[in-house]
């Protein structure tokens, strides 16, 4: 096609022949004329209620659907207000693209009004970032940051478009295949390096198949699984792979790390072999780096180099996809098998299978006490039957979700790992029922994650994606009133939140949705089933929880993994770790 | 230890605050960049001095830049170093000739002529550059500019190191 059209124009239509079909965003000043042709493209545009909101709709639809998500913001406090999203993105390596108005090229470094840098802002929370300063080079750029954000380690991209760049005429030409002569990004790991481990794996006798969120970015579950058969190994999940492996496979141990069950975490202590797939030794997991898995040897498989060695020197380095790569180990495992058994490891297992059974997670409800979020979660679980998606705030609903939210796909698992952005939820949540408007999508909120963001509801009512919010309402900041709690003598410094104001059922209808409330254990279930019944409008739950409840097993911020509490009669007080110790 | 790295980056507007973000983000140290064009105009190289034992990181990073093509290690030999000084000294009627006269071993010029101070430049490998600023401080280092070390790596053709360092001077 070779037609005359406005940089605005051009810049949409190449967002079509991206495949796109939702945008998120907020417009603007500066972005004005990009919203014009939106009006005619059949790309759908959320009109979020705040622009990180916007931000988060993109992850949560990237997340779900693995495809690029958009976000769209104007100049200035528009772009500033995407620095949070982008960063958590980043964190996580979630494909993202944000499109951002900027003032014009004649008044950048004015102090223009709306004027921000950008750029230079948004330059380390980005895979990479752009400022286009020519129309011409719309279709080179938006072809460049979906290929860069989409491959390699998958991340947010930024392309700043001043006004006048919108404004301007231009010769639609079809961008040329991307030229990038430094990304040449490894997909394919080395054969020797494969072989070598393959040799290892085969020696190991008490091996751990760590996982890291990179599974389920490469979408390998399944290659994950069949090896994690084929060579009998047991398998970690950290709190990004949730779902890369099943959770009721015998060979699923479950979460490690600071909120880890005690038999992952252990096992990857007592280990001989760590095989990280696609994992990055994240401090949640680790502990105290130089106590961690100290008579393991490392194969670290990671599409990004820089992964490999950066906290933890690999024996076997493995650079490549990680589902490429498992389809390679495979291959070399077959040949090496061919048809004998690999090793039963039975001592191993039947250590695992010992912690399992005399270290479970687990927890009381009390039919007469105060709601336990456990609870809910469990009862969530049986109710879906797994099916769901599960999209998480930050803190401690985030984790007990993950300990107890059984899962059992990929991409049914949504939170912030990285960053810990509270207020991730309830966005994140619109932005996968978008993505994915026939599967049921149930946001896990805690009451101080949900007053940060819970007017993108809004957002959610008016443009009919009916999500289902569980605000966990203990009346906290729960997690960090967890660790007041247990470091700093109980003096509870601005974690207060009162479990009666806002009235969340009001405010829930206040915002197009319907509104529960359960107060009672026997409530649980009953109100789960009616949400779950409810496909024309958002619902929001609350559920008044116990505020005294701590998330446990835990392991002390900086201390070794192999001190896991089991709970707070294990805490070694008041010679313990001290608030300085701690992060 | 001191290591010098070169990295050969595409010529864009903005490379080197990436490059400069990256190493403040990840709390690497610079103890010296210089950055120029190269032969290839889509190219530019920096050279980098650091210090920490983290190179590897330094360099994985480096490469995790999109615009970054190559980057390489220059240790001890491997390389040819040099880097421009211009320095200020105190230079009274009394002690002129045998600053001179010291400046003339080094080879420095003589750039710059005050009523009480005599400036030159020197251009080299940083230890001689650093041996000639000793020599100058008992007389009064007034202000002192370096240019940051440039560098690109020996040939690797040439067998004799020694021949190639002369033919290099």
């Amino acid at each position: 096609m070779s037609k005359t059209m406005t940089g605005a124009q051009a810049l949409i239509y190449a967002l079509e022949g991206q495949g796109v079909d939702i945008v998120f965003g907020v417009p603007g000043g500066a972005i004005l004329p990009a919203y014009d042709p939106i009006l005619d493209s059949r790309i759908r545009h959320v009109l979020a209620r705040h622009e990180q909101g916007a931000g988060h709709m993109a992850s949560g639809y990237a997340h779900a659907t693995g495809r690029v998500g958009v976000m769209i913001a104007t100049s200035g406090p528009g772009a500033t207000n995407l620095i949070t999203p982008l960063q958590d993105c980043y964190m996580d390596s979630i494909p993202v693209v944000a499109i951002t108005g900027q003032v014009a090229t004649h008044s950048i470094g004015n102090d223009a009004f709306q004027e921000a840098h950008t750029w230079g802002i948004s330059m380390p929370a980005t895979k990479h970032n752009y400022l286009i300063t020519d129309v011409n080079d719309i279709p080179e750029v938006i072809n460049e940051a979906f290929h860069l954000a989409a491959t390699g380690r998958p991340g947010p991209i930024l392309v700043d478009v001043p006004k006048d760049v919108l404004a301007a005429t231009m010769t639609w030409h079809d961008a040329p295949p991307t030229k990038l002569p430094g990304y040449k990004p490894s997909v394919k790991g080395h054969p020797r390096q494969v072989k070598a481990a393959i040799e290892m794996i085969q020696q190991a006798e008490r091996p751990v198949l760590y996982t890291g969120g990179g599974v389920i970015r490469a979408e390998a579950s399944a290659e994950l699984r069949q090896f994690a058969e084929m060579a009998n190994l047991p398998v970690v999940t950290t709190l990004m792979a949730r779902g890369a492996m099943p959770d009721s496979h015998p060979l699923s141990l479950g979460m490690s790390g600071m909120h880890g069950c005690y038999t992952a975490t252990t096992a990857i202590q007592q280990a001989d072999l760590l095989v990280a797939m696609a994992a990055r030794f994240d401090d949640r997991v680790t502990g105290e780096v130089k106590s961690f898995a100290p008579n393991a040897k490392v194969i670290h498989v990671d599409v990004d180099p820089a992964e490999i060695g950066k906290v933890r020197n690999a024996e076997v380095p493995i650079v490549g996809d990680a589902k490429v790569v498992l389809g390679q180990l495979l291959h070399q495992l077959e040949r090496t098998l061919d048809d004998a058994a690999p090793p039963a490891r039975t001592e191993w297992f039947d250590q695992l299978a010992e912690w399992q059974h005399d270290f479970p997670l687990a927890f009381d409800q009390d039919p007469d006490g105060p709601i336990q979020q456990q609870y809910v979660i469990a009862e969530l679980r049986r109710i879906t039957n797994g099916d769901a998606i599960i999209v998480a705030g930050v803190g401690q609903h985030q984790m007990w979700a993950a300990q107890f939210g059984g899962f059992e796909k990929p991409n049914t698992w949504i939170n912030s790992g990285g960053l810990g952005t509270m207020g991730y939820a309830v966005p994140a949540a619109v932005g996968a029922k978008a993505g994915k408007p026939d599967d049921t999508v149930f946001a896990i909120d805690g009451d101080g994650c949900f007053q940060m963001t819970m007017q993108e509801l809004i957002t959610a009512s008016v443009e009919g994606i009916p999500v289902k919010i569980a605000v966990m309402n203990n009346g906290a900041l729960g997690m960090v009133r967890q660790w007041q709690k247990l470091f700093y003598h109980e003096r509870f410094s601005a974690t207060d939140l009162t479990n009666h104001t806002p009235d969340y059922v009001k405010l829930a209808e206040a915002m197009g949705c319907v509104g529960l409330r359960a107060e009672r254990p026997a409530d649980v279930g009953p109100m789960l089933e009616k949400a779950l019944a409810i496909n024309d409008k958002p619902v929001v739950i609350d559920f008044v929880c116990d505020p005294e409840a701590m998330v446990f097993p835990m392991v002390v911020a900086g201390g070794s993994n192999d001190h896991v509490i089991m709970g707070p009669e294990d805490l070694p007080r008041p010679d313990g770790p001290q608030p300085e110790d701690v992060i | 230890m001191n290591h010098v790295i070169n990295v050969q980056v595409e010529n864009k507007p903005g490379v080197l605050a990436r490059v400069a973000s990256m190493f403040a983000g990840r709390g690497f140290n610079i103890h010296s960049l210089a950055v120029g064009p190269t032969a290839d105009p889509t190219l530019s190289r920096m050279t980098v001095v650091v210090d920490g034992p983290e190179m590897e990181q330094i360099i994985k990073q480096l490469y995790k830049l999109v615009h970054t093509v190559k980057v390489t290690e220059l240790t001890s030999g491997q390389g040819i170093e040099r880097e421009i000084m211009i320095v200020r000294v105190n230079a009274e009627a009394s002690k002129r000739g045998e600053i001179i006269e010291a400046a003339d071993i080094f080879k420095a010029k003589t750039i710059d002529v005050g009523m009480a101070s005599l400036t030159f430049e020197l251009a080299g490998e940083p230890d001689t550059l650093a041996d000639f600023q000793e020599l100058m401080q008992p007389y009064g280092v007034i202000d002192l500019a370096k240019s940051g070390r440039i560098a690109m790596a020996r040939d690797a053709k040439s067998k004799d190191g020694t021949k190639a360092r002369l033919r290099s001077a």
